[in-house]
């Protein structure tokens, strides 16, 4: 893998989807963790990237942008951010990372996937109106989502919504956001919100898998990474790390 | 953990957050303009993020004259009916009306646009007052800071639509950038003077000079014909591109606009940016406006 130095631009040079303007990872960022720390890819072909490594800083981890096979080595876990699922899924094939990202998961990385990163854990997905929707996923999840289940952007809302496992509820927020429609007997589900159709499934694990149909790296509150870095230093993975005090 | 601490027991739409949430899901992508549900599904099948609908495209606009407005709601629906990433729609400046529609269609952004032709000359869409989130074109920082001062929930440096030309959208694109570099230079009692300077509100002029970037996502348009003019408005610093007459009015759309794709998501590593940039067939012919002063400039809309 060659390392790729190329001359800076003026405002520096970055692999983050949207981090030209945002100094806030510059080049003299340095994480403020504990030697031993887990390390978490985010991929970064599309999407709120730069959210999730922020987020999982707070949450303990350090945060790593993935765009090629060679940026998946030495991760302990994956985040599958928010954008555009079908976008995301066209180029995890153009940039040749779905056969490898599969296989890492088959062998037991844990991967946190939100909104669109939600849908790509899925083994199915569905349009709004339930019927059926030809796109790359990557799978993992024995689940079905409905996508844009909670309808266009003029119905994307916040609210608050209590996560099993959390003290407090989250603030929740849900853009263009999915619903998963059937679950398989090995997810469990951790969070339902109230629809005009009864409530629905928002967030679920299965594993070391865990889906959320909202938006916790829109907000301040890490707990949602906090719960995905528990079960990264929980899971079995092939690089053997000291516990963390 | 601030957020937990506001109780809001009723869900909320048409928040700030989530307004601009939405384009925060589109950074590192590409908004492609279509006129037909062909091309929207072209568009969404080239890994397009989102897709703008309108009557036609800026180049047509161009060359044929007369008023261009919103589009045929029915073109907007068939278009929504047929891709399912992300629908936006223009609007012309100030016609809060046409914006009303577009909302009640459902569409998921507005883009109050100076391609059409302005609705009112003095006054933007008051864009707080809407549900559906707004887009807003902008030449230099103090008219990207007064459409957020309506409530626009992202920007995009104008460019010179439908000239196929880089050069205007550098130009803007270099001036909101160092607009923020200059803001963050600036001492605190020096900001009041400075916001009158931008003629913008002075909590945004306050809040970009504290956190050194925009408080929304900064796409660019307006002229990107290139897998090279895509990856290098990445390279200056926009989360995003918009790209209207340059995929449709080039030989091959659907080759032309993969390319523009993945220049966008590797726009930082030139083996990939020479590989996509091969065989695209011809790029539109594009207009060189500094050699025709009788030539319209778009982006003088506005205010």
């Amino acid at each position: 893998m060659t390392t790729r130095h190329f001359p800076p631009p003026a405002l520096g040079r970055s692999r983050v989807p949207g981090e030209g303007l945002l100094d806030d990872r510059g080049p003299h960022f340095r994480p403020t963790v504990l030697a031993g720390a887990p390390r978490i890819g985010v991929l970064a072909l599309q999407g709120d990237v730069l959210e999730h490594l922020r987020l999982l800083d707070v949450a303990g981890a350090v945060g790593a942008p993935v765009q090629t096979t060679a940026d998946l080595d030495g991760l302990d876990g994956l985040v599958l951010p928010g954008g555009e699922s079908t976008t995301i899924g066209t180029l995890l094939e153009l940039h040749n990372l779905l056969g490898p990202l599969r296989q890492r998961i088959d062998a037991g990385l844990p991967v946190f996937g939100t909104c669109a990163g939600a849908i790509l854990l899925a083994r199915r997905a569905l349009r709004h109106d339930g019927t059926p929707v030809e796109q790359t996923l990557v799978g993992g999840m024995d689940m079905v989502v409905r996508r844009n289940a909670f309808g266009r952007q003029v119905a994307s809302f916040e609210a608050d919504l209590d996560v099993t496992g959390l003290t407090a509820p989250m603030h929740a927020v849900f853009i263009r956001a999915p619903w998963i429609e059937e679950a398989g007997s090995e997810v469990e589900v951790l969070a339902t919100a109230d629809t005009d159709l009864g409530p629905r499934v928002v967030v679920a694990r299965q594993g070391a898998l865990l889906a959320s149909a909202f938006h916790p790296e829109l907000t301040d509150d890490p707990r949602l990474h906090h719960l995905f870095v528990r079960l990264v230093e929980e899971a079995e993975t092939p690089r053997k790390r000291p516990v963390r005090c | 953990m601030s957020d937990a601490h506001i109780p809001s027991p009723q869900p909320s739409t048409g928040t700030d957050r989530v307004k601009r949430g939405l384009a925060d899901m589109l950074k590192g992508g590409v908004i492609m303009d279509v006129v037909t549900p062909e091309q929207a599904r072209i568009a969404e099948a080239a890994g397009a993020v989102a897709v703008m609908a309108l009557e036609r495209v800026p180049a047509d606009i161009r060359s044929q004259g007369g008023v261009a407005r919103m589009s045929d709601p029915d073109m907007v629906e068939a278009i929504m009916d047929a891709v399912s990433v992300p629908v936006m729609a223009k609007a012309r400046i100030g016609h809060f009306v046409e914006a009303q529609i577009l909302q009640s269609l459902g569409v998921d952004y507005v883009d109050e646009s100076e391609v059409l032709t302005p609705a009112d000359e003095a006054h933007h869409i008051d864009k707080h007052a809407f549900t559906v989130p707004f887009v807003c074109g902008a030449t230099n920082l103090g008219e990207a800071l007064r459409r957020l001062g309506e409530g626009a929930a992202m920007i995009r440096s104008k460019g010179e639509a439908g000239t196929g030309n880089v050069v205007e959208a550098v130009r803007h694109m270099r001036a909101i950038a160092g607009g923020i570099r200059r803001l963050g230079a600036l001492a605190g009692e020096e900001l009041y003077a400075e916001a009158k300077n931008l003629q913008a509100p002075y909590e945004i002029v306050a809040e970009v000079a504290r956190t050194g970037r925009l408080p929304v996502v900064l796409f660019t348009a307006g002229g990107v014909a290139t897998p090279a003019d895509a990856a290098m408005m990445m390279q200056l610093g926009a989360d995003g591109v918009f790209v209207g007459s340059g995929i449709f009015k080039s030989d091959e759309p659907a080759k032309r606009a993969r390319a523009i794709v993945l220049a966008t998501t590797s726009y930082d590593d030139p083996d990939v940016l020479a590989k996509v940039s091969r065989d695209l067939g011809e790029a539109m012919v594009g207009l060189n406006l500094e050699a025709d002063p009788q030539a319209e400039r778009l982006a003088v809309r506005g205010w």
